[in-house]
Order: C-alpha cells, then structure tokens, then sequence
C-alpha cells in the first residue's frame, strides 16, 4: 500500500496549517500548551485529512470515526484541525480559553461540535475509549475509535490498566497513537520516569505495535492501515515526535509543554510555518 | 410515592444484592442498552446471574476499578446505560476522579453501586467501610446519592434510575437487612418518607439506621416522647421541604446515618437548617472515626449507632431547645 505523493504534500502542507491555526489560538490569549499541541500535527493531519469518516455538519453522526485526545490539554491542537474540517468558523478559534468560550483548554465533550470525549486528568482517556470501542461493538458498529496518549502521560497507572484490559478483550476497533515528544512538564521523560522502549513495553502486554517518525505523514498513514489489519488484538502507534516542533520560538526551549507568549512570537512563528506552506506548494506546482 | 410500612425489626429473605441483580435483569429484559460493569467483585455484589442471563452485556475488567468507572462511561457515550459495581470504598475513595471527570462532568448516564456501606463492610474492617462515601460522592456537581432501605425499595429505585439519565451513587448493603417497607410499595426520589408521626423532635434516618431510628421511636414512645422518623433515602439532592417542615413543627432534629458525621446525611441536614429553619441539631454517627474489625452489631455500639444511643441523642436535642438558638 502507498500514498500517492500528491496526497503526502497536502497532508504536510495540512500538518503546517494546523499549527497555524493553533498559533492564532494561543496569540489571542496569550499563552497555552504549545509544545504537545504542535508535536500531534502531522497526526492530526493524517487523521482529518485522509482517515476519519466524519461529517462536520453532523457531529454526532451515527457513522462517524470517534477520536479521543486523552492528552486533552492539547485540545488547542485538535481545534485547530476541527476548525480546518469545518466544525465550528475559523474565526471562533479566537476564543481559547475566553470567558464562556466553547474552546477551552482541555477537551470537553459539552462544548465544542467535534469532541467525542471530555478529557485533562492524565490517564482516564484510554478507558472511556475503551468503553466508546465495546459499545460499538455490542451494537455491531463498524466505527473505528482513535486514541492519543502522551508519553508522560503512560507514568499514569490507568494506561496500564487499560492495556491489559485491551489485549484481554481484543480490542481492534480502537487505533492507540501515543505522542512521544520525550518531554513532560518538568522536563525530559527519561530524566523523570524513564519509559525506554515504549513500544516493546504495549507488545509485552499483547498489543500489535509499531514505532514510526510522528512527522511523516506517510509512515503514519501506512502504520494506520497495517494496524487495521491486525484482527484480535489492540495496535499502539509510538509516534516518534518533538514537543514544539516547528514552532520555532518553542521547539528549542527547553520547557515548553505551557508557554507564555507575546503577538510578535507566535505572527513570526506563523510567518514561519506560512513560507515552509509556500515552500512545499512550490514543490507541488513544479512536479 | 405509594408506602406501606411493614416492618417488625426483622431481618428480609431476600439479600439486598439479590434483590438489585434480579431488579437489573428483569431491566435488561425490557432494555438492550442495559450491561454491567464490574471490578472482580461479582461474586460479593451479587452480579454473577446478570453475566449468566446476558454475558454478551456483562464486562468484568479484573482489578481495576479506575478503568472500570471510565469504560463506563465510554459505553455511556456511545447510548447503552452502564450499571458499574464494586465495594463503596472503591466506588468513591478509589475512583473520585475518575467519577468526577470522565462520568459527571462529562454529563455521561452512569449509575454506579457501592456495596458493604459503613460498619456492613464488618470483618473486612476499616481499609473496606466507606464511611465517607455520602461526603465525597456529595461534592460532586448533579450527583444523585441513594441509599436504599430494604429490598423492596431497592427494586424499586433500581428500576427507576434505570431511566433517568445521569450519574448515580447507590449505596446499598450487599446482605439481608431489616425489612421496612411492604411489598409493591413505590418512591420518589427526591423525597424522604414519613415513616412515624412525631410532636417534640425528628429522627432524620438513611439505610441501616433506619429501623434503629424506629426502635428508638418506640423507646421514647414508651417514655412519653413523641418523635417523628424520617428516612431521608436520597441524600442528594436532599428533601429540603422536610428537612424545614421537620425544624419548623418539631423543633429539634437528630441525624442518623451510617457514615462518619462530617460531610454525609448529618451535615447535609445541617446546610438546610442553617440556611432556613434553625433547629437545634445532634448526628448519630461515626464520631470522625476510622472503621475497624467486627460484627456488625459489635460496630453498632462500637460508633454509638444503636436505637439506645439515638434515643439519647433526641433526649439532648430537645434539652437544647430554646437554649441556643439566637
């Protein structure tokens, strides 16, 4: 299986979008969890962009792809794409976080059209998917239900109880992405609670897994379908990323899971990511 | 609401969580979108014949109470209607947040039952007695919290929530209790029952004390105190009418709940009647207490629980009367 070149182009080109769009977020605010929102973009591209059935005028439609942020203080991340799929006005992506906005800063399944699942208390994610994954089951739905984990946020016992629980029910209708940007609140993963071997870790429990560059939307895409094709058994999907990445005031900094920024950061910051847009369209136009 | 009392200080046949499984499968039944969730305790909460009857719509996750809750309400989310069971400590202490964000403020329909409440959890001792099940679970925004009298309440509350939608916290005994109410009777939730008429002090009662409150009305009875019983069975949202109507025309209330007195049925009362209707106040209940070892009727005495102890309690309330109230 391969994706065409012109899709993989878009899909970057996509990826750049939605950390634009993200970057108008948390400039109107003026602060927010930049780092983790910025290292799911390619994720989120290939997502929207190519795998989820979703219908932005209806959603809660009966037929739709689930996805669950369990990661859910990227939320700016994922408005950004739900923005872009058309599930609420670009415009209202100005709200993060305002007074009585319907984009606050960790997942809530109340307030903005796109959001299957309410998340931010670090761990509950992969159980309320797994139960969003058997209730589609026992109904005899054919709804996939996608999952994205933090790396740091695998320190939490909940993950692992949710592994276990499953490999013992054989649960395939839910695709697990874990974003392993290395980094959590206080610093590096490996220097607060070393999780080496991520992948071989889920495997150990029974899960199909594989490791891929969390940057290439091709590797995603293909890793996506390999793992739909595992039958009776979960798939784990170990992006490997960077907190922050191409945002170019955060991906250097050392702590960056929640930043403080200025208008001038985040228009040179996007200014950016719109010549890197330019770029690859170029590269487009001349093929 | 259609009651008839029925009780004799008598224990029931029928075990409260047989008298819920039967409840929940006779649901089951009417209802595809009915299932269980449980946590390796199916056998201690009575869930066994519900898994034999639907196995298809019976999830069993082991020892995992935190993920346990949160399947739960995934399977909320996607339009079934999840009964979640384990011992209450685990079903509150355990699982605060997960209850707290991925069922009620995720505004999910879970009912969640709580099993061996307060000094029922006996020989497994004070790791395994929720006494501070009411006060956690009461803290939670739109948390409904019943605690069933008898079987025959049991049903029918079981088969109410059923079709409410929200997050719901029963707090039952798994065993045989003493029965209390005839059969067929109904109830409103929301609403205490009147179970005894009363002139000098109230009784306001939830779960096993009810019928200790009862006894104790009959002791008083036979020293010339008129006392009304209440069983306040919802603890939220509260009967605040009776709670006012209680302080206004007996004038003096006591509390009587199988939990620690901080945070449950006593300092629920105690919110009403300071906002509305003082009354002087005095809660039966474990004194902010661990739980320890015992038979239950040792545990009785042990945290001043007994019929003796609540008709004391009504004695000194209505010695306050006048006295400290501005």
């Amino acid at each position: 299986m391969v994706m065409d070149e012109q899709k993989i182009k878009e899909l970057k080109i996509l990826a750049q979008r939605i950390r634009i769009y993200a970057l108008h977020e948390f400039k109107s605010i003026g602060f927010g969890h930049i780092g983790g929102s910025m290292s799911i973009a390619e994720l989120l591209a290939v997502l929207y962009g190519s795998n989820m059935k979703f219908n932005p005028r209806k959603p809660d439609w009966d037929g739709r792809d689930w996805l669950v942020l369990s990661k859910g203080h990227s939320g700016p991340g994922l408005y950004a794409a739900l923005a872009w799929a058309g599930f609420f006005p670009l415009e209202e992506l100005k709200t993060l976080n305002q007074p009585k906005t319907r984009l606050p800063s960790h997942c809530d399944r109340n307030l903005t059209p796109g959001i299957d699942m309410t998340t931010g208390s670090l761990g509950q994610g992969i159980s309320t998917a797994l139960g969003i994954a058997l209730g589609h089951r026992m109904q005899r739905k054919e709804n996939y239900v996608y999952l994205i984990l933090g790396d740091g946020e695998c320190n939490e016992g909940q993950i692992w109880e949710g592994v276990q629980f499953a490999a013992h029910w054989k649960i395939d209708n839910m695709i697990t992405f874990v974003d392993a940007n290395k980094k959590q609140l206080d610093g590096y993963t490996k220097d607060i609670n070393d999780l080496t071997g991520l992948a071989d870790k889920f495997a150990c429990f029974g899960w199909y897994s594989q490791n891929v560059d969390g940057h290439d939307v091709e590797q995603i895409f293909l890793a996506i379908a390999k793992a739909k094709m595992e039958k009776g058994r979960p798939s784990v999907i170990v992006l490997n990323t960077v907190k922050g990445k191409d945002c170019c005031f955060a991906e250097s900094i050392f702590l960056n899971h929640h930043m403080v920024i200025s208008p001038e950061m985040a228009d040179e910051a996007i200014k950016k990511l719109e010549e890197a847009i330019t770029a690859c369209e170029c590269q487009i136009r001349n093929e | 609401m259609s009651i008839m009392v029925s009780n004799n200080h008598t224990k029931e046949e029928i075990a409260m969580r047989d008298a819920y499984c039967q409840t929940l499968i006779e649901l089951a039944k009417e209802d595809p979108r009915i299932v269980a969730v449980d946590a390796d305790v199916m056998n201690s909460m009575g869930t066994v014949p519900f898994q034999k009857a639907f196995p298809e719509r019976s999830i069993n996750c082991g020892i995992q109470e935190a993920n346990m809750i949160g399947v739960a309400a995934g399977l909320s989310a996607t339009g079934l209607i999840p009964f979640a069971h384990t011992f209450g400590v685990f079903a509150t202490r355990r699982v605060f947040d997960q209850v707290f964000v991925s069922c009620s403020y995720a505004k999910l329909n879970v009912k969640i039952v709580g099993g061996d409440p307060g000094i029922t959890a006996a020989f497994n001792g004070g790791t395994h007695m929720p006494l501070e099940d009411m006060g956690i679970m009461r803290s939670i925004p739109e948390m409904t919290i019943i605690e069933p009298t008898d079987a025959v309440m049991m049903k029918d509350i079981t088969r109410k929530i059923a079709s409410m939608y929200g997050v719901f916290y029963i707090r039952s005994a798994r065993k045989n209790v003493v029965k209390v109410y005839g059969e067929g009777s109904t109830f409103e939730i929301g609403k205490a029952v009147f179970l005894r008429e009363g002139t000098e002090a109230t009784i306001i009662a939830s779960g096993i004390l009810v019928d200790e409150s009862l006894k104790a009305a009959e002791i008083l009875a036979a020293q010339g105190i008129s006392v009304r019983v209440l069983n306040m069975f919802t603890i939220k949202p509260i009967d605040k009418e009776a709670i006012i109507r209680a302080a206004k025309e007996t004038g003096a209330i006591v509390t009587a709940e199988n939990h620690n007195i901080v945070n449950g049925l006593g300092s629920a009362v105690a919110e009403v009647l300071v906002e509305n209707a003082l009354a002087p106040l005095e809660r039966i209940g474990s004194q902010d207490l661990f739980g320890e070892v015992g038979p239950e009727e040792y545990l009785k005495e042990r945290f001043q629980m007994t019929a003796v102890d609540i008709a004391e309690k009504v004695k000194k309330v209505i010695a306050r009367k006048g006295s400290d109230i501005p």
